[in-house]
């Protein structure tokens, strides 16, 4: 029962982060949807390894993978948001922009 | 009761998520998203996965927090925190719904799959704690791919560097009151990181821990110390660094070798040699592990502004 309240939270955090990376212009909070949607993922394919009991090792050890890459892909991605801030003077994108 | 308990704490992680998503201002958000990284590290917990608690606490709350705190306060000074409306909110809202709909479908008539048991094969492995069997053994060639995928990400930030300033100390200054908090931190918390850090690392072979983990620890311990200035920024040219990022690779791709060259195949560590083997990597894992998060935090290289 609560294996299936976790995967639901988690399938609520993708859908979550799916939204925001959607709908919000400013870049950085784009970011952060887009961590809530991969977190999301691994809370629901984690609960889903532990359905035969104890929680497969196998599922962990990409879940742990996962974050780490989820860590580097944010920081290339925070440092492109910076760059084009420094550049531009904007933290939204050119044809999103409400004041151009 | 536990029903009760995994009830609330999911409840409390999308509060936070929603609140981070839909909340007033970039900077709420940040918090918002810190406090989530730690109630899911909460959750891992409860899941009985603590790697994976250890993992998300140290690198989804903590390292990312850091990143999103720190492009925060700079992109304030570039353009003011304003309250956006989001755009195009009714298909977003429909796109996100749809996905929830469907792997919340997917969780009730997915069958569950026969899993080979890892701990069957666990004693020829060369590790006590499964999840670094899997990491480092089972499937190394994830682990191997994964710290090549750090090292180009943080060439990535790298080239973000303006020409002029390649040759310039990476990372932004920071500026610490000599008798303030941050000084004073960097000061008292690299000791105790670094032992803990490499607890960790020690005891993930055999009980909760590993690499990773144990990398991001010493990896906030090199961000603690440069924010309080105790330690000066590095440059992206010096040979010491530069060795330090490739080691950890490097003995993973020479040890798959060696495996390959013993009549094994690649990546795959014999029964007698795999302790020694995984102990050696994991060492040389976690110094590049540990500066690659570091400088990926950092960014690339700026040179000091000229004073207004």
């Amino acid at each position: 029962m609560s294996l299936t309240v976790f995967a639901l939270t988690g399938a609520a955090l993708v859908g979550l982060g799916v939204y925001g990376l959607l709908a919000l212009p400013h870049l950085l909070r784009r970011v952060i949807a887009f961590n809530l949607t991969g977190s999301g993922l691994f809370l629901f394919f984690g609960a889903a390894g532990a359905r035969g009991g104890a929680v497969d090792p196998v599922p962990q050890a990409l879940i742990i993978t996962g974050i780490v890459v989820a860590l580097s892909a944010s920081a290339l991605a925070v440092g492109l948001v910076v760059a084009l801030a420094r550049s531009s003077g904007k933290v939204v994108l050119p044809d999103e922009d409400p004041a151009p | 009761m536990s029903l009760a308990l995994d009830l609330a704490l999911c409840a409390l992680i999308l509060g936070v998520s929603l609140a981070a998503v839909a909340g007033a201002g970039v900077f709420r958000a940040v918090i918002f998203f810190i406090t989530y990284g730690l109630f899911v590290a909460i959750g891992w917990a409860r899941l009985g996965a603590y790697d994976v608690a250890l993992a998300e606490a140290a690198i989804g709350a903590g390292l990312t927090g850091v990143l999103l705190l720190t492009a925060q306060g700079r992109l304030r000074r570039v353009q003011a925190d304003r309250t956006e409306r989001p755009g195009a909110p009714l298909p977003a809202a429909l796109a996100g719904g749809a996905v929830t709909l469907a792997l919340a479908w997917a969780w009730f008539v997915l069958p569950v799959p026969e899993a080979p048991d890892v701990a069957q094969a666990l004693p020829q492995s060369g590790a006590g704690n499964p999840v670094t069997a899997v990491l480092l053994n089972f499937r190394a060639w994830d682990t191997l791919l994964e710290s090549i995928v750090l090292l180009a990400a943080l060439l990535g930030v790298w080239m973000l560097a303006r020409d002029a300033d390649w040759d310039a100390p990476l990372g932004p200054r920071y500026h610490a009151r000599p008798s303030g908090v941050l000084a004073y931190f960097g000061r008292v918390l690299p000791p105790i990181g670094l032992i803990f850090g490499v607890y960790l690392v020690w005891a993930g072979t055999e009980t909760v821990g590993g690499a990773f983990q144990g990398g991001t620890v010493l990896a906030g311990v090199v961000l603690v110390a440069m924010m309080a200035q105790v330690l000066p920024p590095p440059r992206a040219s010096k040979r010491l660094l530069r060795a330090a990022l490739v080691l950890g690779p490097g003995v993973f791709l020479l040890s798959g070798l060696a495996a390959a060259a013993l009549g094994g195949s690649f990546l795959s560590l014999s029964a007698a040699l795999a302790k020694p083997a995984i102990l050696i990597i994991e060492a040389a894992l976690t110094v590049s592990i540990a500066v690659t998060l570091a400088l990926l935090v950092i960014g690339p290289a700026e040179a000091p502004e000229p004073a207004p």
